[in-house]
């Protein structure tokens, strides 16, 4: 059932974010503002009116030296999170809170604002280690 | 009857007993089933889906849970053990005695993380790390690294003043006790100690590290003292409710335990002053 709502949720952020893919990188709030209390609820919920859901367009860079790139994955997206992050081409675990912010495995207490941040905090978090695979 | 008592009271013979034990746990690899069962429901508890361990209601029942599962486990090897608490509002400092050589170890050094001192240092060769998520086997910490300071009393006092449980969404959006001492909200408790003590403790696989189970039983002693300090207050929601646990909802993975059944620490240990 969750399976199915997840992907449901999924399908009506695709549908949303058709327009907003080519303004570009989409900031999500600031992490240390307490978002309002329907926040969440609102931004993912497929009933859901008058509020954007945010997901941000891929990128594909050099940080540190270590290749990071991020983007949408509708269909291979870990446990239906639908935004895929690599480094060195190995998937890190990305995962986006209800009031759009952005954590990872290896920085799962600490908000980000974009999936690109996480994966640079990963980067800086990693100190040159390699990510092992997703079980 | 188990007593569980602030770290900073222990004996040195205590201290002993407790290291032991979590060796023995580790050498039998019983320690790492409990990391690898937390970081699978780190990795699946979503704020949109099903939530068990984290970001919902059920977080402190759930992880009461797992800390009688792993002090059972400890006192397997000794009876005489029972879990310690870290207040991290008292014993705020690296040069804490919760850090020192002959308990957890200190932190860890510049180049790469590692703690070096005590015995969970890999070079002591009893602490390899197995379950990660990256290529690292050996312990890591950064104390304080971030310029973060550790939650103040006064900081969880105001937390333990809010008089409702937990609200809708029940997620990380969520007003409400639960979520400001898990710390998604608000000036952030139980979240901003695992980042503070950085290394595996800020990762999916936070119970690589020891210190865990000592930040994790202060924040059960916060749940018990926030009961009693609100005796009308009781686990929200009650009623059935999509994605989440309610009051009377079997928790994944034991399916046999349900909030309800978690509410009363004292069935199961009591606390070296009262709550
Ligand atoms: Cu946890
Ligand atoms: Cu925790």
């Amino acid at each position: 059932m969750s399976q199915l709502s997840r992907r449901r949720a999924l399908g009506a952020s695709a549908t949303a974010l058709a327009g907003l893919a080519l303004t570009g990188f989409v900031r999500t709030a600031a992490p240390s503002g307490p978002p309002a209390a329907e926040h969440g609820n609102r931004a993912h919920s497929p009933g859901g009116s008058g509020h954007t859901p945010t997901q941000p367009k891929p990128f594909d860079e050099s940080f540190k030296g270590r290749r990071i790139q991020g983007a949408p994955s509708h269909h291979g997206g870990h446990h239906g999170v639908g935004y895929s992050v690599h480094i060195d081409g190995e998937e890190l675990h990305v995962m986006q809170n209800a009031d759009g912010t952005w954590i990872s495995v290896v920085n799962h207490y600490e908000t980000f604002t974009s999936p690109r941040a996480v994966a640079r905090a990963a980067v800086v978090e990693l100190q040159g280690s390699q990510l092992e695979p997703l079980l | 009857m188990t007593v569980r008592k602030n770290q900073a009271h222990l004996t040195p013979t205590e201290k002993r007993n407790f290291v032991d034990a979590l060796l023995e746990l580790k050498r039998s690899g019983r320690y790492d089933t409990f990391v690898t069962t937390h970081n699978a429901f780190i990795m699946s508890d979503t704020d949109n889906g099903d939530r068990v361990g984290h970001r919902s209601p059920s977080f402190l029942p759930w992880h009461r849970r797992f800390l009688i599962q792993f002090e059972q486990a400890l006192q397997a090897v000794n009876p005489e053990v029972a879990l310690p608490y870290w207040d991290w509002t008292v014993d705020r400092s690296p040069t804490s005695s919760l850090w020192a050589a002959d308990f957890l170890g200190g932190t860890g050094r510049s180049r790469d993380g590692q703690v070096s001192d005590g015995a969970f240092a890999v070079t002591a060769g009893k602490w390899p790390v197995s379950v990660r998520v990256d290529g690292r086997g050996f312990l890591r910490r950064a104390l304080g690294s971030g310029g973060q300071q550790l939650p103040t009393r006064a900081e969880v006092d105001a937390v333990l003043a809010m008089p409702t449980y937990d609200t809708a969404p029940w997620n990380s959006a969520s007003d409400g006790f639960r979520n400001h001492l898990e710390g998604w909200r608000g000036v952030n408790l139980h979240n901003r100690v695992h980042v503070w003590v950085g290394g595996q403790m800020g990762t999916g696989v936070s119970p690589n590290d020891p210190v865990f189970w000592m930040h994790h039983a202060f924040i059960d002693r916060l749940w018990a003292q926030w009961q009693a300090r609100h005796p009308g207050s009781t686990y929200l929601p009650a009623v059935q409710t999509r994605n989440v646990v309610s009051l009377n909802d079997v928790m994944r993975p034991w399916n046999d335990v349900t909030p309800a059944d978690m509410l009363d620490h004292t069935r199961h240990y009591t606390y070296d002053t009262a709550a």
